[in-house]
């Protein structure tokens, strides 16, 4: 009965009172999960304190930071240049924590027989060279790209990375959220994805790239190529309430968190 | 008693001439963000350009495809909803009882009270799958299905006001009708669909109204590719879904966000003239 009423009552704090809690956060659906757990934790050991965390992707999670609508800006790619300009000319000092370590697996459907592609085959296949599994050696069966709107960290860093800048195929389905991605490859048969370390699971394959399995042990010695950083953004250095919690994310019990949620611990 | 009503009368009409403040709030503030947008792109390439890519550099801003997504969306969308909605009208106003009409009307109304997103929801972890393995396509995120689900919600808009229409034309010329010899069928299409048709007809643009600037649904279950559909099974990019999906992240006064409030511009002008439309249809019914 006392978990319905607080589940009741942190629904209404989030509908209702978006901006009423001491810390509001937004941003990154990748540092989503992270962020949620690490507030739900971090308010049951301190009542008086109430966090609030948006997804909506990094993009906005950087705008708000540097509109000055939330205290931490969540996001799974670095500040661009462009951003700290705006930033400084609002008068906003984006100060930047690294808070975990991520990977981008290449995840398709489990019935796929496919379960190694090179960066190069990646790379194909989402600029729309490579359109059906056969001419890689799977089923006949079209390939469907999923990729994420353009306000998504995890797609600038795959765009980085694998696409080297390329363009993705203009009828490639652009989702909202790593969730997103990650339930529309487990449904579709053809489908291939790109989703943070945090949404990987059995209703999804994760693929070897360049012969290398993602996980936490090849993104840290490096042989895991499509390996990023998450990061908050703060105004300032953090203070009072806000530093307190980012220290408990960066504390080994945060860093906990981080592993419980699937993406890779600070070192 | 003089000064309540005198009051009484000046706070009512200030209260009716919020909602004009509101719109030209509105109006006022989407021209402004937007307009500027047309120093640096030309209208024509803004409006015709068939590449919409808004964060790379340099950005390509052609909504083309935006706009043909929201249109092939809605098109669909009348589609299913014009036949079922008059269908039902013509039904209820003139084939069923009085308690089959009674029993009926409060679903439809329910159907109208849904939330989209919950729409969305049925059109995602629904539709989209059965579409997919019905039809044998690569996804079932895409513009039949969105085209379904928006028809579906339309419908409910398209009945009732349908429905309003049928039942004012007068008794006597059904009779009328009757008494030459016509059938009910005859009559319900050579007369009183014709005789309500400006009623009909603007239902139906209500229904294109409410269809072209649904967000949730399209946002939920089009697919979300910023391309032109090569068939009815492309996924595509609706206007609604591109402002409400990019809106968040694009910084204020930057060019992706006057380009966003450039479509702003684009659905309210469209939206502006389906509603002249439609008064113009329902003068005409009261001219008649």
């Amino acid at each position: 009965m006392k978990k319905i009423l607080s589940m009741l009552l942190s629904l209404t704090l989030l509908a209702g009172f978006i901006f009423a809690g001491d810390i509001t956060m937004s941003g990154s659906t990748t540092v989503f999960p992270i962020a949620q757990l690490a507030a739900e934790r971090y308010m049951d050991k301190h009542p008086d304190v109430n966090i609030s965390v948006r997804g909506g992707g990094s993009g906005v999670g950087i705008s708000d930071i540097i509109l000055g609508r939330v205290n931490i800006g969540n996001a799974s790619r670095q500040i661009k240049n462009k951003e700290t300009k705006q930033a400084k000319e609002n008068g906003i000092n984006v100060v930047e924590t690294v808070v975990a370590n991520d990977g981008i697996a290449i995840v398709v459907n489990p019935s796929n027989g496919i379960n190694k592609l090179t960066l190069e085959q990646v790379k194909k296949i989402f600029a729309g060279e490579v359109s059906n599994w056969k001419q890689l050696g799977g089923a006949s069966m079209p390939i469907v790209v999923i990729s994420r709107d353009v306000s998504s960290g995890t797609f600038e860093v795959f765009k980085e990375l694998v696409l080297k800048g390329g363009k993705v195929r203009e009828d490639a389905l652009l989702l909202a959220s790593n969730n997103a991605v990650a339930s529309n490859v487990a449904e579709t048969p053809g489908a291939i994805g790109y989703v943070g370390f945090g949404f990987l699971s059995d209703k999804v394959k994760a693929l070897e790239i360049e012969g290398v399995v993602p996980n936490e042990k090849t993104v840290n010695d490096g042989t895991y190529k499509i390996s990023r950083k998450l990061y908050m953004y703060t105004n300032g250095a953090p203070k009072g309430e806000i530093k307190a919690f980012i220290d408990y994310i960066l504390s080994s019990e945060g860093q906990e968190i981080v592993k419980e949620t699937g993406y890779i611990p600070l070192k | 008693m003089k000064t309540k009503e005198f009051l009484f009368k000046y706070i009512t009409l200030a209260a009716a001439s919020l909602s004009i403040l509101f719109l030209m709030g509105i109006i006022l503030s989407i021209f402004k963000e937007g307009l500027p947008l047309f120093n640096d792109i030309n209208f024509s390439d803004f409006i015709f350009g068939r590449k919409w890519h808004p964060t790379d550099e340099p950005a390509d801003l052609g909504i083309f495809p935006l706009i043909s997504g929201s249109i092939f969306v809605t098109l669909g969308a009348l589609l299913v909803g014009v036949p079922l909605g008059v269908g039902s009208a013509i039904y209820l106003s003139e084939i069923a009882s009085t308690n089959v009409r009674e029993a009926l009307k409060p679903f439809i109304e329910i159907l109208a009270g849904i939330p989209s997103v919950i729409y969305g929801l049925f059109g995602m972890a629904v539709l989209a799958p059965l579409v997919r393995k019905l039809f044998n396509v690569p996804t079932g995120l895409n513009l039949f299905s969105a085209s379904i689900i928006l028809g579906i919600m339309i419908i409910p808009i398209i009945s009732s006001l349908s429905e309003d229409a049928l039942s004012a034309v007068s008794k006597e010329l059904r009779e009328a009708s009757l008494a030459l010899g016509a059938n009910r069928i005859e009559t319900i299409f050579k007369v009183v669909l014709p005789a309500a048709s400006s009623g009909v007809i603007s239902s139906i643009i209500l229904g294109f109204g409410r269809a072209i600037g649904e967000t949730m649904v399209v946002l939920m279950v089009s697919g979300g590719a910023a391309m032109l559909p090569k068939s009815i099974f492309s996924p595509v990019r609706p206007m609604t879904s591109a402002i409400a999906s990019e809106m968040g992240e694009a910084v204020n006064g930057s060019q992706h966000f006057q380009a966003l409030y450039g479509i702003a511009i684009v659905l309210f002008l469209i939206t502006f003239l389906s509603s002249l439309l439609m008064q113009w249809f329902a003068g005409r019914e009261n001219r008649e």
